[in-house]
């Protein structure tokens, strides 16, 4: 087998082509290193061209008075406090180049009268502050750098007379292992998805960028490749996972008809005018704006209304607040009986703007919903409810580097890190997250290349990894991975969805060992070739991995913020405020336990009223004004 | 072996598996044109009953032959002689030549006629019977390029037949100020030309959609703007502009036959 | 609610394969894929199939159903009658691997032959203006999401493989269309090469591309043929051609 085997060298191998992929690809191939992108789909089609609204940044082309200070202070907001302070620091900071560069490489973003990018309004954003292109704009950034990365290999077919030279895609092909050796990064192994037949990679360097976990649970915004490959692979390679408890529920997903369940509804819908009632014609997002953001929601209606009109003298509609909120809202609505017959609530974009308006500006929700579901959303309101759409935990990072903490040589990037969004993460801000630590991981990637020396992999871990990937094929009568999978989704939704328990996570965490050990005897019908069966039962493991440390996080964490919300521990708990949750894996089962956050420097720590930060921080935290 | 039936491509036997009648939208285009070719080729040659008093027949306007009859030329000019090498010319054959051409060059004709005649392809997806394809890259088809040539000239004579449909508001003694079935018949057969040249790709162009900034030129935006709602109909405006330029022969045949009396409203 | 439907899907590979029949359940609403997928999970387990988003923004579910390209997640159940037999089978313009998966790499290696996007040198990022006007045509073209529905569809290389290594496609001439029609892009020889290069002259604008576009762009009429026109700007326009000879003998 070893000798047939196909191996490849390079400098850096990216896993995920996704926004953070591609833009890490782009800066280590840029400081001069060979690059492999490993796409697990088609290049081009990962999860980011879902992204419809916008990249966050503080541009000030809409509205001079934005800059990365506000962003700064609505990406901690939106977060509860938990993001690592210096990632959302650097995010605010580098967004605006980040989404600039992106022109450069030709990307067309919607214009402002002056003929800068036009910025529009987004939940928890001070500021109109996304960069869009009408409601593709994930579209938009995938294409771009795709189309940048063709550019380089055009650049390299002029100096070395090949396109491939220094940077290869490897279109469907999944990652099974990231190999060590000496405790460095040596390489990965994995399989073609289309002969089935297997690949070493040996790489001094490897960044994940793989994206999100929400194929883990029924309903849900993400296609089948958000398996948590990336969280998987990294905890299994010896990295950390940070803070795995916190899961974004999208509010508005389309609940109607069952095959488009989950499929996403974009914010920019609220963002345009959209208004959320229940079945009694209710407007009620008044009713559920917590304390801390009073001051900046309006309390009734005739003030939401002019605030589309007058943003500097009236504060915003409610249904703009951040996603947690409005997802739980919905979600409390539902259960008092005052949802919609499919079990969501109407969301109502027809009674303020026109239809020319609705078809300029929300195209292909407009498309959406007319050809999957038959509704023409100019006339009559959209039915929607949450959906899971995002993990805010991941791989723990150095934020200035995205190397991962504790393995050398292993980066990630993207929604596959932790910290950068705390406890939940504000639209608009995962496409400039992207950009701004895609690139990162691909700098540091490439500067930790250079100083130093790759190990080749040995045999025994090439013929080991190959094994796993035989095992499955040698069983027969086993268990089947579709239905695994269905009982594992059947799991997370019911006991670690939007609301939990500590009764019912518990519950949850027997359960996911109980389908883990099945897992160990799935067997797979068919030959290699291009068998989803097969595919499906690597990524099963993945997302058992993923679901443990979920279920273990949550149960930890006794109160409610963001993307956890405790039935059993209602309010949010400063004390908490000061802790990850720090997931591992001893190769056979994920630990949780606590770990510091770091807290902010004077100089950030200064940008927010003492007031403010009294909400979320306790009295000896304000009084030691940053941790410098 | 090639096309859909290529050793690497999937093993499906059948050359198409629509079902729907992909077949019809082909076979109704071919009747059609065909029976218009078949019926302007015969008017091309007959050379008669295209005139009578104010009404001309589109198919001879103008008419520049010295062989025209009586009051059909524009002011007694003709040009051209009545016969070349002995060979007796219908004073329709040397004008037919530019709107004809204009049609045959056309984008959605081409479409048309590549689909119908040539079943290349007769539908989306539906395997087409030739071996060899080189579209457009060489001659003949190269000269598909002229369309722009054949545009000017079609706006010239949309200009004659306009003028055509101006003086059949006259009666049959040459006094103005009256209307018949005739003029209303040839009004509408110069505007939906009119519509038709209008609506056109090239004129797309021409006006507007070869700038690189139309912020920079904004009345040639204005005006492509305008071209791009009309060329989205264009194909409606190539097929009632073709029936309505023949009906305006049949009708002008018909009454210069005597079949047909051209009523007047006044 | 649910219905049993006939389905006739085409399974095998480059050497071998054909049409199989399956009875599967159907329930109202459902698209294709939803059945596809019902089929892998209950009857045909290693059934290949590609797809992603399953909401029309990927484009990775192309397939012909009943002899027409789609994309299988944008395709009711429902609009078939109740007793057809939906037939579904692979793009037939590429190399098939297996079951509904077919070789598109045709489609990345045209991609990269189209000149990358080339801004003015001196242009520093965040300096760039463009009106919204002159971003909207080319915008249009930035829709496109990939599928190649309109590659597979387009008879000049669906039904002539030699076609292949001359003919870039629809998706890419939108891509060259996209380009010279960007307000800030320099580059100068796109027409030409258009036409020279990437066999903008072998299409014959039967608008089967246009046809087949799940993003309902106006391949053929906004741009092929402005290209076409583009092209004839450059090398069969009357005036041009006349004042070229001019300047041709003035050099000699």
């Amino acid at each position: 087998m070893t000798n047939a085997l196909e191996r490849h060298k390079y400098d850096v191998l990216v896993i995920g082509a996704g926004g953070a992929g591609l833009r890490a690809a782009v800066e280590a191939r840029e400081s001069g290193l060979r690059v492999a992108i490993i796409c697990k789909s088609l290049f081009g089609k990962a999860h980011t061209v879902m992204a419809e609204g916008g990249a966050a940044a503080s541009m000030g082309n809409a509205n001079s008075n934005d800059n990365w200070k506000v962003h700064f202070r609505d990406t901690m907001r939106g977060g509860k406090f938990l993001n690592h302070f210096r990632m959302a620091e650097l995010h605010a900071k580098e967004s605006p180049d980040r989404i600039w560069e992106l022109e450069m490489w030709g990307a067309l973003f919607d214009r402002t009268k002056e003929g800068k990018i036009s910025q529009r309004n987004f939940g928890g954003h001070e500021y109109p502050r996304l960069a869009h292109v009408g409601d593709r704009t994930g579209l938009e950034l995938i294409r771009t750098m795709q189309q940048k990365i063709v550019a380089l290999q055009q650049a390299d077919k002029r100096e070395h007379g090949d396109y491939e030279s220094h940077i290869k895609v490897f279109a469907e092909l999944t990652i099974t292992e990231i190999l060590k050796e000496n405790g460095k990064i040596a390489g990965a192994y994995g399989y073609w998805r289309e002969s089935g037949s297997e690949v070493l990679f040996e790489a001094p360097a490897v960044i994940i960028a793989t994206g999100g976990v929400g194929k883990t649970f029924k309903i849900t915004s993400n296609s089948w490749e958000g398996t948590g490959d990336g969280h998987a692979l990294a905890l299994k390679a010896g990295a950390n996972l940070v803070d795995m408890e916190f899961l974004q529920f999208h509010p508005t997903g389309m609940v109607w008809p069952p095959s488009v369940r989950g499929i996403l509804v974009t914010e920019s819908v609220r963002g345009e005018g959209g208004i959320l009632t229940n079945n009694k014609g209710e407007r009620f997002m008044f009713k559920y704006i917590p304390d801390v953001f009073k001051d900046k929601y309006a309390d009734n209606e005739a003030e939401a209304d002019r605030w589309y009109e007058d943003q500097d003298n009236n504060r915003r509609p409610p249904e703009l607040l951040p996603r947690d909120e409005v997802a739980r809202a919905i979600n409390s609505e539902v259960k008092a009986g005052r949802g919609t017959e499919h079990g969501g609530v109407f969301l109502d974009v027809s009674k303020r703007l026109s239809a020319e308006v609705i078809k300029k500006r929300l195209p292909s929700m407009w498309h959406q919903f007319y050809e999957l579901a038959g509704v023409d959303i100019t006339k009559e309101p959209m039915e929607v409810g949450p959906t899971c759409h995002y993990v805010m935990g991941g791989v723990e990072v150095e934020p200035d580097t995205a190397a991962a903490v504790g393995v050398p040589g292993l980066f990630a990037a993207g929604e596959v890190a932790g910290g950068m969004h705390g406890s939940n993460r504000l639209g608009g801000n995962s496409l400039s997250d992207l950009l701004v630590f895609g690139r990162r991981a691909g700098m540091g990637a490439a500067a930790y290349v250079k100083q130093t020396t790759a190990t080749p992999v040995s045999d025994a871990n090439v013929a080991a990894a190959a094994a796993r990937i035989e095992a499955p094929f040698a069983r027969s009568g086993g268990e089947n991975s579709y239905s695994l999978h269905a009982e594992l989704q059947e799991v997370t939704h019911n006991l670690v969805g939007i609301i939990r328990t500590g009764a019912e996570l518990k519950d949850a965490i027997e359960k996911i060992a109980e389908i883990r050990k099945r897992s160990a005897n799935v067997a797979v019908a068919g030959g290699r070739k291009f068998n989803p069966g097969f595919h499906l039962a690597f990524d099963l493991d993945n997302m058992l991995l993923v679901a443990e440390s979920t279920a273990k996080s949550a149960i930890g964490r006794e109160e409610s913020r963001g993307g956890h919300t405790r039935d059993d521990f209602p309010g949010m708990d400063s004390g908490w405020r000061q802790y990850n949750h720090i997931s591992s894996f001893d190769g056979t089962q994920v630990s949780v336990r606590k770990q510091a956050l770091p807290f902010m420097p004077k100089d950030l720590f200064d940008l927010f009223e003492v007031d403010e930060l009294k909400k979320y921080m306790t009295p000896e935290e304000i009084a030691k004004g940053g941790s410098n | 072996m090639s096309g859909v039936f290529s050793p690497t491509r999937a093993k499906i036997k059948e050359r198409t598996l629509r079902t729907d009648k992909w077949w019809l939208q082909p076979a109704i285009t071919f009747a059609v044109l065909f029976s218009f070719i078949i019926y302007a080729t015969f008017r091309a040659f007959e050379g008669d009953n295209y005139f009578v008093e104010p009404l001309i027949s589109p198919f001879y306007s103008p008419c520049l032959s010295q062989a025209c009859v009586e009051g059909s030329t524009i002011f007694g000019w003709t040009p051209v002689s009545a016969e070349i090498f002995n060979f007796a010319l219908s004073p329709a054959l040397i004008i037919l030549i530019f709107p004809l051409g204009f049609r045959m060059t056309c984008y959605y004709y081409r479409k048309a006629y590549y689909r119908a005649f040539w079943l290349s392809p007769p539908a989306c997806a539906v395997a087409e019977p030739h071996s060899k394809y080189t579209g457009e890259t060489r001659a003949p088809l190269i000269l598909q390029n002229a369309h722009r040539w054949f545009f000017y000239a079609g706006l010239l004579f949309n200009v004659f037949l306009t003028y055509d449909a101006v003086i059949s508001f006259k009666n049959a003694e040459g006094e103005w100020g009256h209307m018949s079935v005739g003029s209303l018949v040839l009004l509408a057969s110069s505007t939906l030309l009119w519509f038709y040249s209008l609506s056109c790709h090239t004129c797309r162009h021409t006006v507007g959609g070869r700038l690189k900034h139309f912020s920079k030129h904004p009345i040639r935006y204005k005006l492509w703007s305008w071209v791009s709602v009309l060329n989205h109909s264009h194909q409606q405006f190539a097929w009632y502009s073709l029936a309505a330029v023949a009906f305006a022969d049949i009708y002008v045949r018909q009454v210069a036959t005597g079949a047909w009396t051209n009523f007047y409203f006044f | 609610m649910a219905r049993k439907i006939n389905l006739r899907i085409w399974r095998g590979d480059s050497t071998n394969g054909g049409l199989q029949d399956v009875q599967v359940e159907a329930n109202e609403g459902e698209v294709v894929l939803d059945v596809i997928h019902r089929v892998q999970a209950t009857q045909m387990g290693d059934l290949a199939v590609r797809w992603n988003c399953k909401a029309g923004k990927c484009g990775s579910c192309s397939m012909e159903i009943n002899g027409k390209p789609r994309l299988a997640c944008m395709t009711q159940v429902a609009a078939y009658g109740e007793d057809e037999t939906i037939t579904v089978t692979p793009l037939r313009a590429f190399p098939v691997i297996k079951d509904l998966v077919t070789d598109v790499s045709f489609n990345y290696q045209k991609a990269m032959e189209i000149p990358a996007y080339a801004p003015p040198a001196d242009l520093k990022p965040g300096e760039a203006r463009m009106e919204q006007v002159d971003v909207e045509r080319s915008q249009e073209f930035r829709k496109c999401i990939e599928c190649f529905l309109c590659q597979n569809t387009c008879h000049v290389i669906r039904d002539h493989e030699e076609n292949k290594k001359s003919f870039a496609g629809p998706r890419f001439f939108i891509r060259i269309a996209e380009l010279d029609m960007h307000p800030l892009d320099i580059l100068k020889n796109r027409k030409r090469t258009a036409q020279e290069e990437h066999g903008l002259g072998m299409c014959n604008i039967t608008k089967c591309c246009t046809e087949v576009c799940p993003e309902h762009i106006k391949i053929t009429d906004n741009a092929i043929i402005p290209m076409k026109e583009r092209v004839v700007d450059i090398k069969y326009d009357p005036a041009r051609m006349f004042s070229g000879l001019l300047k041709r003998e003035k050099r000699n």
